[in-house]
C-alpha cells in the first residue's frame, strides 16, 4: 500500500477523534438551543470554567485567593488538602447546577420573548462575565488536569497496524476514551429524553413553549435542568480538552469551532452535532494534510468556517436540521 | 425653555429637512465641532492622545461602520477585526507602493478595498440570516487573519511578519511614523471621523437608510413593498466595509505604527466593536460614539482606580474588567436594549417638556 495513503488513513482516524471532541462541545449547544431557542455562545467558557473549578477543588485551592491577598494583604493559596477526582467532579456538577439556576433567574427570565440575536449577544456577555469570574476565582495560569484518564500512545493499535502496513498508527488512548464517553453520553441523553418524564417535558418545551406551559410543564424548571445538563456536558468536554492540552484560556475558543459543527449538522439535531463534529474533524485534518503544505499550513484555523459557509449557501438548515419556514 | 422647536420658523424645505431640526441641538453640534477642532488640539498631550482620544476616534469610525451593518441593516457581523485588518494591510501596501501620493488618499483607497472585500463576504447574507450569518462572518475573520499571516506579499516579505508604517506627512506635518505630534495625529483622525459621521448620518436618514431599516425589521415584508434585498444588503456591507477599512487603516498607520494581523486584529477586536454598538445603541450614530467612548474609557478608568489608587495587581484589574464588560452587556440588553443612545433620547424628550411636563 502506498505510504501516502497509509498516512492519510492515520490522519483520518485522528480527525475522527478530534471530531468527537468538537461534537462534545456542540452537544451542549444543541441541548440549550432545542429547549430554549438560546444560542449559547458561553458553552466554551462553561467548559473552561468547569474544568478550572474541577482543578481548583481537586487541588484544594482557595477561591478568590488572589483577590483576598490583594485586598487584605494576606498570603493564602491552598487549603492544604486534596480532593479525590470523583468527589471533585460531583462538587463541580453542583457548581454548574448552581450556575444554571443563577443564569436562569438573573438573566434569561428577563429576556423571555426577545429576538434570538439579542439572546445570542447576551450569552456573549455571559461568556465574558464567566471568564472573568473564573480567572478571578481560580487564577488564570495554565493548569494541569489529571483525573486518572489513560493517556499516551495506544500500543495495541500501534503494533496491530505495524503488522499490516509496516507503519504503526499513532492513536492517543485519551481520544479512544473520549470517543467511548461521548458515545455513552449521547446514548444516555437519548434515553433520558425519550423515556424519562423530565425528558419528555424537555422535548415538549422544545416543540412549543406555550403548549407545554398550558399542560402544566414548568418552563423554569425545564430551563434550569437543560442548562444544568449543558453544564455537565461542558464539564465532560472540559475534562477531555483539559487533560489533552491543559486548562487554559484557549479552551474557550473551541466554542467557536463548535459553531461550524452546528451549522453543518443543523442546530436542532443531536445526531447532527455528532456527524457534523466528525465531518469537521476529519475534513480539517485531511485538508491540512493534503493542501496545508502547499499554502503554508495552519489551515485548521479557518477551514471549518469556510466549509460551513459554503455548505450553508446550498443547505441553510444544515444536514439534519428542521427546514426553516418563514411566515409573514 | 431652551430646548424647543417653538419660535424656530422653517421657511424652506431645506430648513425643514435639516439634520438637527432643533436650534439648541444645532448650536450644540457646532460647539462640539468647534471644541474638537479648535480647542482640544491646543490642550492635547501624548498620554491623553494615546490612552483615550486616538482609540476613541478610530473605534468610533469602526463602530459607525458596524452600526450601519448591524444596527441599521440587521446583519450581525463578527468579522470586524478581519475587515479592519484588510484596511490596515491595504493601507500599508499602498503606502509602500506609492510613497509620493498623500496618505489621505491611501486611507480612502484602503476603505474602498475593504468595501469590496466586505461585499464579497456579504454575499452569503442573501441566503442565510441571523446567527447563521454571524458564523459565516467568522469565516471572514479567521480566513483573512490567516491570509495576512501566511502570504508574505502582504507584509512585503519582512522577516518579522509585521507591518510598520513609514513616515508620511500631510501639509508637511508627519502623521505616521515615529516623529508625530499628538495634535497632528488627533486632527488627522478627527477629520476622517467627522466626514464619516456626516456621511453615515445622512445616508441613514435618507432613502438608503430607510431601505436598510426595512430589511432589518422584516426582510420579507421589505421585499414585498419593493426594496431590493440584494442591493440593500450588499450596499450595507459595502458602506460598512468602507468605514471599517478606514478605521483599520488609521488604527494601524496612525495609532499602532506597527501591527501583526493575529495580535492586532483578532476575534477580540470584532467582539469589542460589537460591544461598543450594543452598549452605545444599535441603529444610532450617536450611540456609536457613546459606546466607543465608554469602552475605551472603561479600562483607563479601571486602571486609574484599581492599580493607581488601590494598588491592585494589573491582572486582577483585567479580570474585573472582563466581568464588568460582560455584566454591562447583559444589563443593557435586559434594561435598555437600545443602549446609551436611548437614554440620551429619553433625556431629550424630557428636556423638551421641561419644566412643565403636563
Amino acid at each position: 500500500m502506498p505510504e501516502q495513503l497509509v498516512f492519510a488513513m492515520e490522519v483520518f482516524l485522528n480527525g475522527l477523534m478530534a471530531g468527537v471532541l468538537y461534537a462534545l462541545v456542540a452537544l451542549g449547544f444543541v441541548l440549550i438551543f432545542k429547549a430554549s431557542g438560546i444560542f449559547n455562545y458561553a458553552q466554551g467558557v462553561m467548559a473552561l470554567f468547569s474544568a478550572m473549578t474541577l482543578v481548583g477543588i481537586m487541588k484544594g485551592q482557595v477561591p478568590f485567593a488572589h483577590v483576598i491577598n490583594a485586598i487584605f494583604g494576606t498570603d493564602v493559596h491552598y487549603f492544604g488538602w486534596t480532593v479525590p477526582a470523583l468527589l471533585a467532579i460531583i462538587l463541580t456538577v453542583a457548581v454548574m447546577v448552581l450556575f444554571a439556576w443563577a443564569v436562569q433567574k438573573y438573566i434569561f427570565r428577563h429576556l423571555v420573548g426577545q429576538e434570538p440575536i439579542i439572546l445570542f449577544m447576551a450569552t456573549i456577555g455571559l461568556a465574558y462575565f464567566l471568564e472573568g469570574v473564573g480567572d478571578l476565582m481560580w487564577n488564570s495560569e495554565i493548569k494541569k488536569l489529571d483525573v486518572g484518564l489513560p493517556q499516551g500512545i495506544n500500543e495495541a493499535i500501534d503494533s496491530y497496524t505495524f503488522n499490516i502496513f509496516d507503519y504503526g498508527f499513532f492513536i492517543d488512548n485519551l481520544d479512544i476514551v473520549a470517543t467511548v464517553i461521548a458515545a455513552l453520553l449521547v446514548g444516555g441523553l437519548v434515553i433520558f429524553s425519550q423515556y424519562s418524564k423530565e425528558g419528555r417535558a424537555m422535548r415538549a418545551v422544545a416543540d412549543d413553549h406555550q403548549a407545554a406551559l398550558s399542560v402544566g410543564v414548568s418552563l423554569n424548571f425545564i430551563w434550569i435542568m437543560v442548562w444544568s445538563v449543558a453544564g455537565f456536558v461542558a464539564l465532560v468536554a472540559g475534562i477531555m480538552w483539559g487533560t489533552k492540552s491543559g486548562v487554559q484560556f484557549s479552551l474557550s475558543l473551541i466554542a467557536l469551532k463548535a459553531l461550524p459543527v452546528l451549522m453543518l449538522g443543523g442546530f436542532t439535531s443531536i445526531p447532527g452535532a455528532i456527524v457534523g463534529g466528525l465531518i469537521i474533524g476529519v475534513g480539517e485534518k485531511l485538508f491540512e494534510f493534503a493542501i496545508g503544505p502547499m499554502v503554508g499550513g495552519a489551515t485548521e484555523n479557518w477551514f471549518a468556517y469556510v466549509l460551513a459557509l459554503i455548505f450553508l449557501v446550498f443547505r441553510p438548515q444544515g444536514l439534519f436540521g428542521e427546514k426553516i419556514i418563514e411566515r409573514v | 425653555m431652551f430646548y424647543r422647536e417653538a419660535g424656530d420658523f422653517k421657511t424652506s424645505y431645506t430648513d425643514d429637512n435639516q439634520t438637527f431640526p432643533i436650534k439648541f441641538d444645532r448650536y450644540r453640534y457646532y460647539v462640539v465641532l468647534a471644541v474638537a477642532f479648535g480647542v482640544i488640539p491646543f490642550l492635547i498631550n501624548d498620554y491623553w492622545a494615546n490612552a483615550f482620544l486616538l482609540p476613541f476616534l478610530i473605534y468610533s469610525i469602526a463602530a459607525i461602520g458596524l452600526n450601519i451593518l448591524t444596527g441599521y441593516c440587521g446583519q450581525v457581523s463578527l468579522g470586524t477585526g478581519g475587515f479592519m485588518a484588510v484596511g490596515a494591510y491595504a493601507c500599508y501596501k499602498l503606502m509602500t507602493a506609492f510613497p509620493e501620493v498623500n496618505i489621505f488618499f491611501h486611507v480612502i483607497a484602503a476603505g474602498g478595498i475593504t468595501a469590496i472585500v466586505c461585499t464579497a463576504f456579504g454575499l452569503p447574507s442573501l441566503r442565510i440570516k441571523g446567527f447563521y450569518l454571524a458564523v459565516a462572518t467568522l469565516a471572514a475573520q479567521f480566513f483573512l487573519v490567516w491570509l495576512f499571516n501566511k502570504v508574505s506579499w502582504f507584509y512585503n516579505y519582512s522577516a518579522s511578519g509585521q507591518i510598520n508604517a513609514p513616515e508620511r506627512t500631510v501639509f508637511g506635518v508627519p502623521v505616521t511614523g515615529a516623529n508625530t505630534d499628538a495634535w497632528a495625529t488627533y486632527l488627522f483622525c478627527l477629520v476622517f471621523l467627522a466626514i464619516s459621521a456626516i456621511i453615515a448620518r445622512n445616508l441613514t436618514r435618507g432613502m438608503q437608510g430607510r431601505k436598510w431599516m426595512a430589511i432589518r425589521d422584516m426582510d420579507i415584508a421589505a421585499e414585498i413593498i419593493g426594496v431590493n434585498p440584494l442591493k440593500a444588503k450588499l450596499s450595507a456591507f459595502a458602506v460598512s466595509g468602507f468605514f471599517i477599512g478606514i478605521s483599520g487603516a488609521l488604527f494601524f498607520a496612525v495609532y499602532l505604527g506597527a501591527a501583526e494581523a493575529g495580535d492586532s486584529f483578532g476575534i477580540q477586536k470584532s467582539f469589542l466593536v460589537l460591544f461598543m454598538i450594543i452598549i452605545g445603541g444599535l441603529g444610532s450614530i450617536f450611540g456609536s460614539f457613546a459606546g466607543a467612548a465608554f469602552l475605551v474609557l472603561l479600562p483607563v478608568a479601571l486602571k486609574l482606580v484599581g492599580v493607581d489608587m488601590f494598588g491592585w495587581p494589573t491582572d486582577i484589574v483585567a479580570h474585573i474588567q472582563l466581568i464588568i464588560v460582560g455584566a454591562l452587556i447583559i444589563i443593557f440588553l435586559i434594561a435598555e436594549p437600545h443602549g446609551i443612545a436611548q437614554l440620551w433620547r429619553v433625556a431629550k424628550e424630557k428636556l423638551r417638556l421641561w419644566p412643565f411636563p403636563h
